[in-house]
């Protein structure tokens, strides 16, 4: 498995990066000996098995409030209540641009 | 080493009840030894001075009140840079968010508070918590006190730093692939990673979801069991913290171990494993072994994928995670033409090289065309770990290991090889894959005096039994073995 210049720029876009030419080439090097390195897990037969998901739910299948399937019942679910929040002003104290109550942004369309 | 402070939990309890002192003059006591000794750690990244001397005037007020005191009235404790607290900046060790001051307190921060503990200051790390040395911090690395020109570990340094100087009673950490334990290895001080849900993570700054546990460092196993029994429990405010009740841990803490069975999995004494730390923690089982533990021989045939699985699953949550850090909503903002280039400047200058390391190889591993190759098969993969412990445990009560293949190694050693650096949580990532609680508890040191830890894992919601064996460890003289 090689990971080329291409591959790192377009990753890098994906990732919303924005990488100097030496990141570039510094990064295109390590994540290739990385990625050599966890190419191991191809070596592994994983025909049948389960992917784990989620933690929680392994969790909580191992204690009594689930029933015997594994199966999350009703009693596991919060009640859907609504509860206020009240801290809008807070949250934009910490905006670095803010016109409340919205977070200001360059133009995003062009018309 | 544990501690070098002379004060623990209950020494506090007994002193501020005697009114020997007030809960204001060990907070003093405290900052001194604090301003002494951060500008050479560099432990501390902030301090709370005014929402401290505040708790501990509430606590003396009660005191002379008679008033029933909280389980940790006065307890000076430092807390992570990554877990939230209201009105204290909160960095997570990186430039993206260095003026960033949560509205809201993380629970475990409320919940310490409300048992009366002061809560000194914010603790260095790794960036977003991604590092295994401290060195990836922001604003400099932290430097182990037991040997000034080594790491402390990481990526929770600060914490374990400032409790085994003496800069605090006891430390919240977070743990996602050895991020407690290592750093507690490193330097010399009990460390505990709770069961994946048994703490909340409300106000926890996330890096990896299905990873990240909030926990204690401490200067004995007592102390970590009564910070335990304030933190742990079901809260409504985290949809992934378990619907199971916490006990109070110190209550059991002086049941016998004798009789237990813990496993020792051949895995984690094969090749890469410094002799040192080998005959230490070897000595450590036969120590367990005289307090009346029968030993069983285990195979944990998954434990060498371990690495690759967790830097698979762990850096594709994050670059999921920490795209929120865009320079809209919060922390640092480069201008740009347009949104796309206002992200890109903001997350180029803010984010450093570790942690764009990681959001590249997270990206990588989840896009088109290599998601099945990689994610999805080290989802299944993380499938056969957790079922080697499941197995295991079928067998025995609890396992026994090193915490990390070596002891604190140099600063700047590791820096520029980071497929090494990650192998230093080559023995604590696989209880983070499956969710089970682990301590790493001091086991003698080198020759040149530095600290070896030794990892007890125990299954799901077991933390007061992997607590009892670490507490007969201790009793026994296992620290300084």
């Amino acid at each position: 498995m090689t990971i080329s210049r291409e591959d790192v720029l377009r990753v890098a876009e994906l990732a919303h990066l924005e990488l100097t030419p030496e990141e570039a080439e510094l990064y295109r090097g390590q994540l290739d000996e990385i990625l050599n390195y966890i190419g191991k897990l191809q070596q592994l037969d994983v025909t049948n098995v389960e992917p784990m998901a989620q933690m929680a739910f392994a969790n909580v299948i191992s204690t009594a409030s689930s029933d015997v399937s594994g199966h999350l019942t009703d009693s596991d679910l919060r009640d859907d209540t609504l509860r206020p929040c009240n801290i809008a002003d807070a949250v934009l104290e910490q905006a670095p641009d803010a016109a409340k109550p919205f977070f200001r942004v360059p133009k995003v369309i062009e018309r | 080493m544990s501690s070098v402070t002379p004060w623990t939990v209950a020494g506090i309890q007994a002193a501020l009840r005697a009114k020997k002192v007030s809960a204001r003059e060990i907070a003093t006591e405290f900052y001194a030894d604090i301003d002494r000794q951060n500008p050479t750690l560099n432990a501390y990244l902030a301090l709370s001075r005014e929402r401290a001397f505040a708790q501990a005037d509430r606590v003396d007020v009660a005191t002379a009140c008679g008033e029933k005191l909280g389980p940790l009235a006065g307890v000076p404790i430092a807390v992570k840079d990554v877990i939230s607290t209201a009105g204290v900046r909160t960095t997570c060790g990186s430039k993206i968010l260095e003026t960033y001051v949560p509205p809201y307190d993380a629970t475990a921060v409320s919940r310490l508070e409300k048992a009366g503990a002061v809560i000194l200051g914010k603790t260095n790390c790794d960036e977003f918590a991604m590092g295994s040395s401290n060195e990836n911090s922001a604003y400099g690395p932290v430097r182990n006190p037991v040997s000034l020109d080594r790491v402390p570990g990481g990526s929770s340094g600060g914490s374990a730093a400032a409790v085994a100087a003496g800069l605090a009673v006891a430390a919240l950490g977070t743990d996602t692939g050895g991020s407690i334990r290592q750093p507690g290895a490193c330097c010399g001080v009990p460390a505990l990673m709770p069961t994946y849900g048994r703490v909340s993570r409300y106000g926890l700054i996330a890096f990896a979801s299905s990873l990240d546990r909030i926990g204690p460092f401490a200067g004995n196993i007592a102390d970590a069991a009564a910070i335990m029994s304030v933190i742990a429990g079901h809260d409504e405010n985290d949809a992934t913290s378990a619907p199971v009740s916490a006990p109070d841990y110190g209550s059991e803490l002086e049941q016998p171990v004798q009789g237990l069975r813990i496993g020792v999995p051949e895995e984690y004494f094969a090749e890469g494993i410094d002799i040192e730390v080998k005959e230490k923690v070897l000595a450590g089982i036969a120590l367990l072994e005289k307090l009346g533990c029968q030993r069983v021989s285990l195979k944990m045939p998954h434990t060498e994928y371990a690495i690759a699985t967790y830097y698979i699953v762990a850096t594709a949550e994050a670059s999921s995670n920490l795209a929120r850090y865009d320079g809209v909503r919060y922390g640092l903002r480069v201008p740009g033409a347009t949104l796309i280039e206002m992200y890109r400047r903001t997350r180029e200058r803010g984010f450093g090289a570790e942690v764009k390391r990681r959001l590249m190889l997270g990206t990588y591993v989840l896009s088109s065309g290599y998601y099945d190759a990689y994610y999805l098969r080290a989802q299944k993969v993380r499938t056969l770990i957790a079922r080697d412990f499941s197995e295991a445990f079928q067998k025995v009560d609890a396992i026994v290991t090193p915490t990390a293949p070596t002891p604190a190694f140099k600063l700047g050693e590791k820096t520029a090889d980071p497929l090494q650096m990650y192998l230093a949580d080559i023995y604590t990532v696989t209880g983070s894959l499956a969710g089970i609680p682990g301590i790493s508890v001091p086991c003698g040191t080198t020759k040149e005096k530095l600290p070896i830890g030794m990892q007890i894992l125990g299954p799901h919601f077991s933390e007061a039994r992997v607590l009892q064996l670490a507490r007969a460890f201790e009793k026994a003289g296992g620290f300084t073995i």
